[in-house]
């Protein structure tokens, strides 16, 4: 018996010796695949200066730089709608927020933890600051901020910079602005943040 | 001269026989259905050890940062994207940039040479996987990978089997979700998970093949 079993361990250590992975693990580069024949290692090739794909030529300068004649441009390059508000939002969640916080005030995590606190939206030079302005410190950086160029698509920029523009207009419109119809809510509300900072909870 | 066998070794001769093609038909089970399946095989839920201590506990669990803040592309391409380092670099220049830790990551963006980060989850070669197809039709981040704002260093959640992926492929209204809620980590399907899963397939036109030139092509 002891025979039996050492020879259907051996015979199955054997079959074992047979079962390679070499289609688990073919001999192609795929996405961030190790690369043995290039130096640095790395499969997905750098793209050489200047390379434009076809049909990718950024001729749109208004589009693609935010600028006009070397000035900022004054409107958004793209058709604002409900749907690029909506794209906008998203994204500057994603990628804002972590600094400027959801409602732009400057407070996000990141900066919580130490990171050098961005100015508010809200303040009156950024409420005049042409929308080409934002588009360009988006795709280039500015001050501690690195650029998003490689993480954000040029129109998912155009929209958060739409969407930050809604931002702005919701801390700062005028009560006017208010529908008949909802006014009601405005107050309520306008009350409830008076209880709220008479009780000493706020900050 | 006397008896080599005892009488009984006839019994016990024939027993064996079928005692063996028994052991053997076990043998043949454990090693083609359960071996294959076991987390030994498939690595599932083996947590790997990254060159850098990166903790997506940390970055998504205690600070909210959304998937999409580093796996850019899992919207619009087949792979959800691995961070370069300067994507590291957008915190981590003010933020811990003294960190022993982190002196991997500052060496990647002094030299350009990238962080070697192992791949958790590896699919065999013959299999194409889009994420994108899957995010934009109301498939979740964590119906396949698990809370992974509740893991440090980060593990395969599910074994990645073909069986596995049929088991959605065939069923789809077991598991998706309102495409609001595909990168919400947190989210738990409703108790009505079947009634709004039947709806969202009609909606979101999902009719995913289970031929094999689908995934294997």
């Amino acid at each position: 018996m002891i025979l039996r079993v050492s020879a259907l361990v051996a015979l199955l250590a054997v079959a074992g010796l047979g079962c390679r992975q070499d289609m688990h693990d073919q001999p192609k580069y795929k996405p961030y695949r190790q690369s043995e024949f290039f130096t640095d290692g790395r499969a997905m090739r750098p793209l050489v200066a200047g390379t434009v794909a076809q049909g990718t030529l950024r001729d749109d300068t208004a589009l693609f730089t935010g600028k006009s004649g070397g000035d900022f441009v004054t409107e958004i390059p793209l058709a604002v709608t409900a749907d690029l508000l909506e794209r906008g939002r998203s994204e500057f969640q994603v990628f804002c927020s972590p600094c400027h916080g959801r409602t732009g005030k400057g407070d996000g995590m990141i900066v919580q933890r130490g990171f050098k606190r961005p100015t508010s939206y809200h303040v009156d030079r950024l409420r005049q600051t042409p929308v080409g302005y934002f588009f360009d410190v988006i795709t280039n950086g500015y001050g501690a901020m690195s650029d998003y160029a490689a993480q954000v698509p040029v129109e998912d920029r155009w929209a958060i910079v739409a969407y930050l523009r809604t931002l702005q207009l919701s801390q700062y419109a005028p009560a006017a602005d208010v529908p008949a119809d909802r006014k009601a809510e405005l107050e309520a509300s306008l009350q409830a943040l008076d209880a709220h900072e008479a009780a000493g909870e706020g900050h | 001269m006397s008896q080599l066998f005892h009488p009984a070794a006839n019994s016990i001769a024939k027993i064996s026989v079928v005692a063996g093609a028994l052991a053997a038909g076990l043998v043949a089970i454990l090693v083609l259905f359960v071996l294959p399946r076991s987390s030994y095989v498939t690595r599932q839920h083996e947590a790997r050890v990254q060159p850098v201590p990166f903790y997506h506990a940390h970055h998504v669990g205690s600070m909210g940062i959304d998937c999409r803040y580093c796996h850019t592309s899992v919207d619009r391409s087949a792979v959800a994207g691995i961070p370069p380092t300067k994507t590291c670099m957008n915190c981590h220049s003010q933020i811990w940039n003294q960190a022993p830790t982190l002196e991997p990551v500052r060496e990647s963006w002094r030299t350009g040479q990238p962080i070697e980060w192992v791949k958790v989850h590896d699919l065999p070669d013959f299999v194409y996987f889009n994420h994108s197809a899957h995010v934009n039709k109301g498939v979740g981040c964590s119906t396949c990978h698990g809370r992974v704002d509740k893991m440090s260093f980060v593990w395969q959640e599910e074994s990645l089997l073909m069986e596995w992926c049929l088991e959605c492929h065939r069923q789809p209204e077991k598991f998706l979700r309102p495409k609001s809620e595909v990168y919400d980590i947190t989210y738990q399907a409703p108790a009505n998970q079947l009634e709004m899963g039947h709806q969202l397939v009609k909606e979101y036109d999902v009719y995913p093949q289970v031929t094999c030139s689908t995934c294997h092509r």
